[in-house]
C-alpha cells in the first residue's frame, strides 16, 4: 500500500460535507465544532448533510450485509454531491474509502457510486495536512500530550505524521510519545462489549503505557477508542484527561474532558 | 485431541486468571516483534520480496493441479513414493501401514503442525509406537501432555521453571541433584537424552516447509537441527505435507526462505536448511532407505476457489500470531485446536467448521496488525469478517447480538427517526450521569462497564447543536430534513 501524501491542492471554494460520525454526533458534539472551525479556517464551505447516522460499521463488522450496504447507499446519496466528504473519524473513513468499494461492486447502479465517494473521503487531521496544505493551526495549550495512533487511520489510511505534525504547531504543547503507541487501545467497536475481558486486559496494557509516558492529557483521532481508553483510566481513577485531537488543534481544548463533569 | 474451540470465552478468561501464563505469553511480545522489525529494515526489498511471495503462491494456487502432478512425478523419479491422503484419519492410516510394513517400533518426529492436525501421536501409540518429539519445544509439551500454543514456538507459554520440574520427572535416570536452572544445561540434557532416540528410531517423521515441483525436494527450516537427524538416521523418512505447500521452483524457495525467517523470528535465515529429495542413493554417505511423502488434503482444496483461498498462501511464519493483541492476552491454548491466534482464526472454521470455531473470527479487535506484518500479504481482517458474515446469514451468532443489531441499524436506516429517538437518548443518558459524566452500569453494555466507565454524552447531540446555530446564523444549507 502506498501512503504517499498527495499534493496539496487548490482547495478555494471547495465544498467539504462534513460526515460527524454516529459517537461524535451523540457524546462528543465539541468534537465535531472542533471539526468545523478547523476546516472553515482552512476556507472551504463546510455543510453537515441532515440525513447521515451511522457509516454501517457495526454491521458491516458484525456480518450484517445487508444493513451494512443500505447504511453506505444513505452516506453515498447524501454525500456524494462535495468535492470532498471530511470525517474526524480514521474508522469510519477507513470504513467509507476502503470498505464501500467492496461491499457495493456487485451492485452496478452503485458500484461507481461507491468509488467516487470513496475517493474524496478523507479522515479531517490528513485531510487538513495532505490536500489542503495546512502546515499549522491557530491554537494554544499548555500542557504534556500523548498520541495514540488509532488502528483504522494508521494501518487503513496511513495517518501518523500528520497529527504530530499539527500538534508541533501548537504552542505550549508537549508531546510525550507513550511506547507501543501503534498497538490497538482494545475497543474493536462490539468486541468490547461481546469479549469484556480479553478487551479489558488490552486495554489495560494501553492505558499502562499511557500512564507511563507521564502526559497530562491523552489524544487520539477516534471517539470509539476514546471512550474506552478514558472510560478505563476513569475506573482506574487516573486524573489523565482524554481528548479529541481535533479539539486541541481547533483551541477548543477548554470544557470537560471526555468523562468529565460536563457544562453544556 | 479435543476441540474446545466451543468454550473460548471460558478458555480465554482462565488464561487470563492463569499469571505463571501470563508471565510466560510476555515472552512472545519481546521476543519477536523488535527482532522482525531490525530484520526487515534491515532488507530495503522486503517490501518487494513480499509481493513476489505473495504473486508466486497465488499463482501455484490457481494450477495447484499441475504442480501437484509435476511433483509426484519428480518424487517418483527419485525413488520416493507420494501418498495422498484426504482426511485426517486417511493419513493417520498411511503413516501407520508404512511402519507396520517396515516392523517399526520406534520413532522419532520432527515439528509438523499438520501431525497435530492428524492427531498422530495418540493414534501411532494406540497401534503400540513409541513416538518421541525432538524439536525442543515440541519435546517439552510432549513431556507435558500438552498441544503446541503457537506454530513456531510450540512452547511459549511454559515458563523455564515449569522445563525443570518436567525433565526432573521425566529425566529419572540423571542425577537427582544435577544443575538444571538455566536454559544451556536444560538444552544440554535435553540434546543428550534425544541423541539416544535418534539412533535408535525406525522411522523418522517430519513435515515440510516447502515442497518443490521441479525437483520432488521437501524443504525443512529448524534452529536446532533435529529435523536433520530425524531424517537421515533412520532408516525410513516420512515426510507430512500439507497440498498448499508445494512451490515450483528451487529458485521460489530462495524467495519464501528470506521472508520466512525475517518474518518469523527475525533471523536472515534459520539455521539449518535442508532439501531432501527421495531416498540414499548410491553414492550417498548416509540417508533413509525409504522416502515417503503423505500429501494431506484435510478440508484445503474446498477453501480454493471461496473467499478463503488466499489463506492457502499462508507459510506458517507465525508473525500474525506474534502481533497480535489478543494472543498476547489469551495465549494458544483458548483458541481450542491446533491453530491459534489470527491465521488460527480464519484456518480454524475452514477446517472444522464455523459452527465449532465461530468465537474465533468475532474474537478480534480487526486491529489490522497481522495484514500489516503477513509476509504473504494474506487480508486476514477482509477473512475474518468474511466468517462473521458466514455466521450472521447461517444465524449462528447469539439471539440478543442479532436483534441489538438490527434494533440499531432500524434507526440508523431512517435518519429522521433516529436523531429524533438520539436526542432524547442522550438527554436521559446525561441525565443518569449527571455529577459525574461516567456511567458505571449500563442496559445492554455490561460488558463494557464491567471494567469501564462508559463516558456520559454531552447533552445535546452535534445535529442539534447544528440546527440551532444555522437558525440563529439564518441559515438552512444541508438541512434536508
Ligand atoms: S497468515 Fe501470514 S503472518 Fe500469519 S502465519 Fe501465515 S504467513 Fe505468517
Amino acid at each position: 500500500m502506498n501512503f504517499a501524501s498527495p499534493t496539496p491542492k487548490d482547495t478555494k471554494g471547495k465544498r467539504v460535507g462534513l460526515f460527524v460520525t454516529c459517537l461524535v454526533d451523540l457524546f462528543r458534539p465539541t468534537v465535531g465544532f472542533a471539526a468545523v472551525k478547523l476546516l472553515e479556517d482552512a476556507g472551504f464551505e463546510l455543510e453537515v448533510p441532515r440525513d447521515q447516522t451511522c457509516c454501517g460499521q457495526p454491521a458491516y463488522n458484525s456480518g450484517d450485509k445487508d444493513d451494512a450496504k443500505a447504511l453506505a447507499k444513505q452516506v453515498i446519496k447524501a454525500f456524494e454531491g462535495y468535492d470532498y466528504i471530511v470525517a474526524p473519524s480514521g474508522s469510519c473513513t477507513g470504513m467509507i474509502r476502503k470498505h464501500y468499494p467492496s461491499l457495493l461492486a456487485d451492485e452496478p447502479e452503485w458500484a461507481d457510486r461507491a468509488v467516487a465517494v470513496a475517493g474524496k473521503t478523507y479522515e479531517l487531521v490528513s485531510f487538513l495536512v495532505d490536500i489542503a496544505g495546512i502546515e499549522k493551526v491557530s491554537s494554544h495549550f499548555t500542557g504534556t500530550v500523548t498520541y495514540h495512533d488509532s488502528c483504522s487511520g494508521l494501518r487503513e489510511l496511513g495517518i501518523k505524521d500528520q497529527p504530530r505534525k499539527l500538534l508541533a504547531s501548537v504552542p505550549g504543547v508537549d508531546l510525550k510519545e507513550m511506547k507501543d503507541s501503534d498497538v490497538c487501545c482494545g475497543f474493536g467497536g462490539t468486541f468490547s462489549v461481546k469479549y469484556p475481558d480479553i478487551s479489558n486486559a488490552i486495554v489495560s496494557k494501553k492505558t499502562k503505557t499511557i500512564t507511563d509516558a507521564g502526559a497530562g492529557t491523552l489524544l487520539a483521532g477516534d471517539m470509539g477508542c476514546l471512550m474506552n481508553m478514558a472510560g478505563k483510566l476513569k475506573r482506574d481513577g487516573s486524573a489523565i484527561q482524554v481528548r479529541h485531537i481535533a479539539e486541541v488543534l481547533a483551541d477548543m481544548a477548554d470544557g470537560p474532558a471526555i468523562g468529565e463533569k460536563s457544562g453544556r | 485431541m479435543e476441540i474446545t474451540s466451543p468454550d473460548f470465552k471460558k478458555n480465554a478468561s482462565e488464561a487470563l486468571a492463569d499469571t505463571t501464563l501470563q508471565r510466560a505469553l510476555k515472552n512472545v511480545e519481546l521476543g519477536f516483534i523488535g527482532k522482525r522489525q531490525d530484520a526487515v529494515d534491515a532488507l530495503p526489498e522486503f517490501e518487494a520480496l513480499r509481493d513476489l511471495g505473495r504473486d508466486i503462491k497465488t499463482h501455484c494456487l490457481k494450477h495447484l493441479d499441475v504442480y501437484l502432478d509435476e511433483y509426484e512425478k519428480k518424487v517418483t523419479a527419485s525413488g520416493g513414493h507420494v501418498h495422498w491422503a484426504e482426511t485426517a484419519q486417511d493419513a493417520c492410516e498411511i503413516v501407520r501401514d508404512i511402519c507396520r510394513s517396515v516392523g517399526a517400533r520406534t520413532m522419532t518426529k520432527g515439528k509438523s503442525m499438520i501431525s497435530e492436525e492428524m492427531q498422530l501421536n495418540a493414534f501411532l501409540e494406540k497401534d503400540g509406537m513409541e513416538v518421541t518429539e525432538t524439536d525442543l519445544g515440541e519435546y517439552i509439551i510432549q513431556l507435558r501432555g500438552e498441544h503446541p500454543s503457537h506454530i513456531i514456538a510450540p512452547a511459549v507459554h511454559v515458563t523455564k521453571e515449569q522445563v525443570e520440574a518436567d525433565f526432573r520427572r521425566a529425566h529419572t535416570q540423571l542425577d537427582p541433584n544435577r544443575n538444571l536452572d538455566d536454559p544451556v544445561s536444560l538444552l544440554g540434557e535435553a540434546r543428550a537424552v534425544l541423541r539416544e532416540k535418534y539412533f535408535a528410531a525406525d522411522v523418522g517423521i517430519t513435515g515440510a516447509n516447502f515442497l518443490v515441483a521441479e525437483s520432488g525436494s521437501s524443504v525443512i527450516v529448524t534452529n536446532e537441527g533435529n529435523g536433520d537427524l530425524t531424517q537421515t538416521l533412520s532408516r525410513v523418512h516420512i515426510v507430512l505435507a500439507s497440498i498448499e505447500k508445494v512451490i515450483p521452483t528451487l529458485n521460489d524457495l530462495d524467495v519464501f526462505l528470506r521472508l520466512l525467517a525475517r518474518s518469523a523470528t527475525g533471523q536472515e535465515q534459520s539455521v539449518y536448511t535442508t532439501i531432501s529429495t527421495g531416498p540414499r542413493r548410491a553414492e550417498d554417505p548416509d540417508g533413509p532407505e525409504q522416502y515417503h511423502v503423505v500429501l494431506l488434503d484435510n478440508g484445503r482444496s474446498e477453501m480454493l476457489g471461496t473467499d478463503f483461498e488466499e489463506m492457502l498462501r499462508c507459510i506458517r511464519c507465525g508473525a500474525c500470531i506474534n502481533h497480535c493483541p489478543v494472543y498476547h492476552a489469551v495465549g494458544g491454548h483458548s483458541y481450542g485446536w491446533v491453530y491459534p491466534g489470527p491465521m488460527g482464526s480464519v484456518l480454524t472454521p475452514s477446517l472444522i467448521g464455523v459452527d465449532k470455531a465461530g468465537h474465533l473470527p468475532n474474537a478480534s479487535t480487526l486491529c489490522g496488525r497481522c495484514e500489516s506484518v503477513c509476509p504473504m500479504r494474506i487480508p486476514l481482517p477482509k477473512m475474518l469478517r468474511h466468517w462473521r458474515e458466514r455466521e450472521y446469514e447461517r444465524h449462528l451468532n447469539p439471539t440478543p447480538q442479532r436483534w441489538g443489531l438490527k434494533g440499531w441499524a432500524y434507526f440508523a436506516r431512517r435518519p429522521r427517526l433516529y436523531h429524533q429517538t438520539m436526542r432524547f437518548g442522550m438527554r436521559l443518558m446525561k441525565y443518569l450521569a449527571p455529577q459525574t459524566a461516567l456511567m458505571r452500569r449500563l442496559p445492554a453494555a455490561g460488558g463494557w462497564t464491567k471494567h469501564r466507565e462508559f463516558p456520559a454524552p454531552e447533552g445535546k447531540t452535534f445535529q442539534q447543536l447544528w440546527a440551532e446555530r444555522q437558525a440563529s446564523n439564518g441559515q438552512t444549507k444541508g438541512d434536508a430534513a
